[in-house]
């Protein structure tokens, strides 16, 4: 529902509030640092500030996303004409128009309770599943660059390389089955994880903003793949003029999970297995923590003997390869009969929304990403049982951002103290109060 | 104006950080506030600017019962504030700083510039401040930046000055110039709060002297106290304010520094052609006044330096043109003189912060795991050795104050094995009783045999550690003399001039 046209305005408005000042040409210890200016503070705190302030995110825009549905619904609005004789109607409409959407939202993304049997009952919460598989590990992505320090915005770039490399292998080889589907998952990896290494480099080398290097890297990878649709013996399908390519073989294509009646594909468990992984390199291994000291400060973990540049280049890669799982999962489960380049779905601007609601951990991106996915499969049942315009879903997402983004927001509304409004001084006896906060 | 506090209290929580403090500030009067950091003192002075709402006591001026609901109240009120990290806009001019808030406008909205020239003009000329109104402030040293800060609380006729930490950043020389001006303004009529945990700086201006511990007042002094006095007033018990040290074991050479040049991004030598060597078992004292090329020597000696000329040789390996790491790993120990930004890891553990330089390989790091209970066994130990004062060691560094931020820093250095220590100002922003602990350390890491080069500026310190001074100025070095030489002899050598001693000792 988020497929987004080659000129869509994300990508604009992402640059216009993102571009820092040029900055000079490398030097030793400047371009590692200047970046970790306002900006990435400001973002920082929005990306890994208080897990409460996430729920309640959601929450309020739930809230208002009710109001918008109520005010959008005709019988809403006819029983509003006559509110001051019967207001009782119109407080009647209300409730029957939010709780119709809300309670089709619940059957469209978890469990449908229309139809006779558990097996078909529970059907939208494998479709949830399906759709959250390519946010889980695009939103992995994301949040692990940002724990590095970095903003990695090419998670569109990166997806359709990863697309690209991996279609190629399921329908252009002969390979047995499993081998097969090896070999496309790493085709796709390394496809997407090279895209963002791109940006890694640059940045490592001559200090350039992986923000802006990657939204560009965005359009060449669009118009790569668009022309590789096109021209036949790459991409596109033979004897065919649509930029569009031949379905991946079967012995590529990801097992379903569940049997065929359910959308629900080997890329779950991969995604599940991604956070998994992503979990062990931040939190246990030896380069996460090397990660996590050059997003907290470069200067520091640069005086303590870390290589800040290869940390740079080795996150992006790693980054890259996640969202490029985003990427493989599409082609070789969701969509296996033939891409076009519309194949990463918007999954990768969603992906930082994902991050941002997850707080760049690996545990809450998944929650994050099967709350979008739920979104995304509730969505279309709302407005096939309610007639409630997709679009509301696409402005409660935004909502999600944006209170996400205005933290004092959040706290304002639910009266909740705000952080570090106590001492900022931290006295030897007195810590144990400061961090009981 | 005569000031008036009267038991004022001020809780975070659970935290009581002011406790029914009273505190009187005669008209024409200095007065220092005196603690530890973290002792209620910049509390009390952001409840009485208005910062903070007092839940208790009352602000007089001149007997007349106060409120203030922000700064704003407070300026109207007379009270002007020095901060200690500069409140100014960089690109402005000095005049655009200091009409900056109360900006006065000619017909149709236009800033009157000349006039805000103007009353730079006056006030700077009126202290003999030397000031330009319009100099951007970017490009005045931080000196001059301070007292651009003063023009502005005087401008907006401030009667009551507070003035928090201000000789934190400044040179010793910027120092002395700070006390002059003080001392001008008090005799203007204008009452000054001193806040400060240097004791030689009270002495020296301070009328009287209250000393704040676990946010009470616990004493006045008078300025003939002595520092010991002071200081046990302050920290709560008896403090060693001199270094006990053993005349130095020497061993053989360790550091040989040869005709090193360091240059910067624009091409300047910053350290220029520096040579010295440094025996085991002995401290080097680099002194001089800030910026003239010791920062940039302690960086090139760890590899942090991009540009960097002449040799470095520890126990007779070439060290330029090593990397970080692999200069770390040849047993060199480093603290930075800017802890928040170069030595820790704010938003990191206790734990994690004692590992962040060895997070490469044995002991804390296996197979690419961290060994989660090897670091929390460590950390416990340092913590109790360090006698780091904190709730746990899974407490974030960032909330812990500046002394036991630094202990962290040298546990983890000096629990390395060392061939040399590099310690840039060790005891900046740190308490008393801490500064006794590092500098207990330093001269065992001494004693060890490890050669230990130190940094610093403040020119107690480099008397009290030095075995030889060695003084910068400019990027050069003016000589090299023994430990004891007097201060006056330093001080000059510091301006740049050669002590007419004979470098003996070099």
């Amino acid at each position: 529902m988020t497929t987004q046209s080659p000129n869509d305005p994300d990508v604009a408005v992402e640059t216009g509030s993102q571009v820092p000042p040029a900055e000079p040409v490398t030097r030793q210890p400047e371009p590692d640092v200047e970046p970790e200016s306002r900006w990435h503070r400001a973002f920082r705190e929005i990306a890994t500030g208080n897990a409460i302030i996430s729920v309640l995110a959601v929450l309020l825009a739930l809230l208002v996303g009710a109001i918008m549905i109520a005010f959008t619904d005709e019988r809403v609005q006819e029983a509003s004409v006559y509110f001051f004789a019967r207001p009782g109607d119109t407080f009647i409409a209300i409730w029957e128009s939010v709780s119709g959407a809300y309670s089709a939202f619940f059957q469209g993304s978890i469990y449908n309770f229309r139809r006779p049997d558990f097996a078909t009952g529970i059907r939208p919460l494998t479709e949830t599943l399906t759709f959250a598989t390519p946010l889980i590990a695009a939103g992995l992505g994301v949040a692990l660059a940002f724990r590095v320090g970095m903003f990695n915005i090419g998670g569109r770039g990166q997806m359709l390389m990863a697309s690209a490399a991996a279609g190629w292998v399921a329908f252009s080889f002969d390979l047995p089955w499993g081998v097969h589907m090896l070999v496309a998952l790493l085709a796709g990896l390394l496809a997407g994880a090279l895209w963002a290494g791109i940006a890694g480099l640059l940045k490592a080398r001559t200090g350039a903003h992986e923000v802006i290097v990657t939204i560009m890297l965005n359009y060449v990878a669009l118009y790569l793949v668009t022309w590789m649709l096109r021209t036949p013996g790459l991409l596109q399908a033979p004897g065919s003029n649509n930029p569009k390519t031949p379905p991946m073989k079967d012995t590529a294509i990801f097992p379903e999970l569940l049997g065929p009646q359910y959308n629900l594909h080997f890329g779950f468990i991969l995604a599940i297995a991604a956070v998994v992984l992503v979990w062990w390199i931040l939190d246990r291994s030896a380069l996460g923590f090397q990660f996590r000291a050059v997003g907290e400060n470069p200067n520091a973990a640069r005086v303590a003997g870390i290589n800040v540049k290869s940390m740079y280049v080795y996150a992006m890669l790693i980054s890259g390869a996640l969202i490029g799982l985003a990427g493989v999962s599409q082609v070789l489960g969701t969509v296996t009969t033939g891409f076009s380049s519309g194949i990463d779905a918007g999954i990768g601007f969603d992906a930082i929304t994902v991050a941002l609601l997850g707080r760049s951990t690996p545990w809450g991106v998944l929650a994050a990403g099967i709350l979008f996915g739920a979104f995304k499969a509730g969505g279309f049942a709302m407005q096939a049982a309610e007639g409630v315009p997709i679009d509301i879903v696409l402005v409660v997402q935004s909502l999600i951002v944006l209170f996400i983004a205005a933290p004092p927001l959040v706290r304002a509304i639910f009266r909740l103290p705000a952080p570090g409004s106590g001492p900022r001084r931290a006295a030897p006896t007195t810590t144990k109060e400061v961090t009981a906060k | 104006m005569k000031l008036e506090l009267r038991g004022i209290t001020k809780t975070f929580g659970t935290l009581v950080a002011n406790d029914h403090i009273d505190l009187t500030v005669e008209a024409g009067e200095i007065h220092c506030l005196l603690g530890e950091n973290g002792a209620g003192k910049s509390t009390l002075m952001n409840v009485l600017y208005g910062l903070y709402q007092a839940d208790g006591g009352e602000i007089l001026l001149d007997d007349r019962v106060q409120h203030f609901a922000g700064p704003g109240d407070a300026m109207r009120a007379g009270i002007g504030m020095v901060h200690q990290h500069f409140m100014l806009i960089p690109v402005f001019t000095v005049a655009e700083n200091v009409m900056l808030g109360h900006e006065q406008t000619k017909a149709g909205g236009r800033l009157d510039l000349p006039a805000a020239r103007a009353k730079v003009r006056e006030i700077s000329d009126r202290f003999g401040f030397d000031v330009d109104p319009d100099a951007l402030v970017d490009d005045l040293p931080v000196g001059v930046q301070q007292r651009v800060e003063i023009i502005k609380a005087l401008s907006r006729d401030a009667r009551v000055l507070v003035f928090d930490e201000p000789t934190a950043v400044l040179t010793p020389q910027e120092t002395d110039e700070l006390m002059a001006i003080m001392r001008q303004l008090k005799e203007s009529g204008t009452s000054i709060v001193f806040i400060t945990h240097k004791l030689r700086e009270v002495r020296e201006v301070a009328d009287r002297i209250t000393v704040i511990r676990l946010g009470k007042v616990v004493g006045e002094a008078s300025p003939t106290a002595t520092n010991a006095e002071l200081a046990s007033l302050m920290v709560g018990r008896a403090v060693e304010l001199t270094v006990q040290k053993a005349p130095p074991t020497l061993g053989e050479p360790a550091l040989v520094v040869d005709g090193l040049t360091v240059i910067d991004p624009i091409g300047q030598l910053v350290v220029n052609d520096v040579s010295f060597e440094v025996r085991r078992g002995e401290i080097l004292a680099v002194a001089g006044v800030q910026g003239n090329g010791q920062t940039e020597l302690t960086e090139a000696l760890v590899g942090l330096q991009p540009r960097v000329q002449g040799s470095m040789r520890l126990d007779g390996n070439e060290l330029n043109g090593d990397s970080v790491r692999s200069i770390l790993n040849a047993g060199v120990g480093f603290v930075p003189e800017d802890r928040k930004e170069d030595g820790l890891v704010g938003e990191f553990s206790i734990a994690e912060n004692l590992m962040l330089d060895r997070a490469d390989g044995a002991p804390f790091v296996k197979g690419g795991n961290v060994q989660l209970s090897t670091l929390a066994a460590f950390a416990e130990e340092k913590v109790a050795e360090y006698d780091v004062r904190t709730p746990s060691i899974e407490t974030k560094v960032g909330r812990l104050s500046g002394g036991n931020q630094q202990k962290v820093v040298l546990a983890r250095e000096l629990s390395r094995d060392l061939r040399l220590l590099v310690a840039a100002q060790p005891t900046r922003g740190v308490d008393v009783g801490s500064i006794e602990f590092i500098h207990k350390r330093i001269v065992e890491t001494r004693d060890a045999g490890v050669p230990v080069v130190v940094v610093s500026t403040e020119l107690d310190e480099v008397t009290a550690l030095a075995d030889r001074i060695m003084v910068m100025y400019r990027g050069r070095v003016v000589g090299i003399v023994p430990g004891d030489t007097p201060r006056d002899v330093l001080g000059l050598m510091m301006a740049g001039e050669s002590p007419n001693l004979e470098g003996a000792a070099a």
